[in-house]
């Protein structure tokens, strides 16, 4: 983290409601360089809108999204879309393209946002993703033959890919056995050394989250209520806090 | 009622992005060769069976009323006009509404509710010129085509009745038939399917895109698809035979 140095991400007073049922009420939330972020909430909570409001899926009622300099929510088509072109979004259910197998999935977005790339480069990249993901041999295989943690992890190699500055990823680890979650911790933890790729990571998994986070933020009521180490966020008797460690570290065998 | 004005909105802007995004790169070529493919093969043997079966059904219902004026002679040529004007571009559509719709609608409808249209967003790929546009474009290729296939597998069909029953060679059947169809009601024909493949294909889509989320979201935008596009179809149908009727020369 550079001091100094403008966010990479910067979100002011983010205000985000579906008819009556507001989600997100004033939301504050800086991401620098190289730096990872982790988002804590409860289900429902709205974890999941705060990052499609980031890559501008949804439009916020009020507020502003600053990312890589840019205003998210008035750019251009255009400009938008080379804008996401550095951004790497992991779905919380994957979101594989079912009609594709796994390289094929891999290959639609490089081929559609990369042109002049030999068929050997092509496939270089492809197995490069997959080894960091550790499926080198799935190659052939249709997103429905796969596990939810393959799924999962396919996923996270299509967004690396396109070798994004900026990472977000939905809930990585959930539904991952313990193993191949430290492995999911330890591939994001890479991807942040090899490519300095800043990155919120939305999880209800607090190993994940210790193993992961620069910073840890928890999203509580539409609010960002505590932001900071992780043992910071911890250190207090809210009882909406406490419960959230007690579960994962205490109460589970 | 409210609710039937949104959707007219939206089907209409929904109508007018598919010309903008029509005419600008990227084409995706591919991908538009492969649902061309994929209309074809979904609806081929459907409309083989029913275009066939159609041709003998119809002739051998046609021949007690006109043999009541000895005038079985005409057979040939009422069949043409009969396949040709209005039995051909009827059933492909239908075919293709229930066949190509319904799994156009579910295909884009599973992809919005696991949320593959998103995925496409954010990584820079427009999901409506990928989607909806081949897919639009392949069905108004492919549906005046499979009218023509279907037009002569309706023939073949009826020419087999007339040869067993009134032992007619090919050569003749075939001028008798076509004696009586012109030009323009061949281009009046391919006109139609033009007009059902491109609307069956954009319901279709229009329905998918926008289905709402859950498994049960996938179903009813599948079923809409066909509902209307069939309705559609009847509509249309009934308009361009009126603007046909009225522009004879
Ligand atoms: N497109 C939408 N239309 C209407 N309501 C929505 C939409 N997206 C999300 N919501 C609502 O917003 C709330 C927050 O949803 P969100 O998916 O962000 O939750 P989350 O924090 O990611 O939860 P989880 O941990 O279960 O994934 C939910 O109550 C949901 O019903
Ligand atoms: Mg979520």
């Amino acid at each position: 983290m550079t001091a100094g140095a403008p966010p990479v991400i910067s979100i002011r007073g983010l205000y985000k409601a579906f008819g009556d049922l507001e989600v997100l009420q004033g939301i504050d939330l800086d991401v620098h360089k190289a730096e990872n972020v982790v988002v804590l909430g409860r289900s429902g909570s709205g974890k999941s809108v705060l990052i499609k409001l980031v890559v501008a899926l949804l439009k916020p009622d009020y507020g502003e999204v600053v990312v890589l300099g840019q205003h998210v929510h008035q750019l251009k088509q255009k400009e938008l879309d080379a804008l996401r072109r550095r951004v790497g979004f992991s779905f919380q259910h994957s979101a594989l393209y079912d009609s594709m197998n796994v390289s094929e999935n891999l290959e639609f977005p490089l081929r559609m946002n990369t042109s002049g790339l030999s068929t050997g480069e092509v496939r270089d990249r492809i197995q490069q993703a997959l080894e960091a993901v550790g499926l080198a041999q799935s190659h052939k295989q249709m997103p429905s033959e796969l596990s939810g943690g393959q799924r999962k992890r396919i996923g996270i190699a299509r967004t690396l890919i396109l070798q994004p500055e900026i990472m977000l990823y939905d809930e990585p680890t959930a539904g991952l056995d313990p193993v191949t979650s430290g492995e999911i911790n330890e591939l994001i933890q890479q991807v942040r050394e090899k490519f300095h790729t800043a990155s919120i990571i939305i999880t209800h998994d607090l190993t994940c989250a210790r193993a992961t986070g620069d910073r840890v933020a928890m999203l509580l009521d539409g609010q960002m209520l505590r932001v900071g180490s992780f043992d910071e966020v911890f250190d207090t008797q809210d009882p909406r806090i406490t419960g959230f460690y007690k579960y994962n570290f205490t109460e589970h065998p | 009622m409210d609710s039937f004005a949104v959707g007219v909105h939206d089907g209409s802007a929904f109508l007018v992005r598919f010309f903008v995004e029509r005419f600008s790169r990227p084409f995706h070529l591919r991908e538009l060769v492969k649902q061309c493919y994929e209309v074809g093969c979904k609806s081929l043997f459907l409309i083989t069976l029913t275009g066939f079966i159609t041709g003998i059904v119809f002739t051998k219902q046609s021949r007690p009323s006109l043999a009541a004026f000895g005038a079985t002679s005409w057979l040939p040529s009422l069949i043409t006009v009969a396949l040709v004007r209005s039995l051909a571009p009827l059933i492909t559509a239908l075919i293709c509404a229930g066949k190509v719709g319904s799994s156009i609608g579910a295909e884009l409808g599973s992809m919005k509710v696991t949320e593959q249209i998103e995925a496409m967003e954010v990584s820079a790929i427009n999901p409506f010129k990928y989607l909806v546009v081949t897919r639009t474009t392949a069905t108004t290729l492919m549906v005046p085509a499979l009218m023509l296939y279907c037009c002569l597998v309706g023939l073949a069909g009826s020419y087999l009745n007339v040869h067993a029953n009134e032992a007619a060679s090919l050569p003749a059947f075939l001028k008798s038939g076509f004696s009586t169809i012109t030009f323009r009601d061949a281009f009046a024909s391919v006109t139609k399917s033009v007009f059902f493949g491109f609307s069956i294909g954009l319901i279709a889509c229009y329905k998918g895109f926008n289905a709402s989320s859950g498994t049960q979201g996938v179903g009813r935008a599948a079923n809409a698809a066909v509902v209307l596009a069939m309705f559609v179809v009847f509509i249309e149908e009934m308009l361009i035979v009126q603007v046909i009727t009225w522009t004879k020369p």
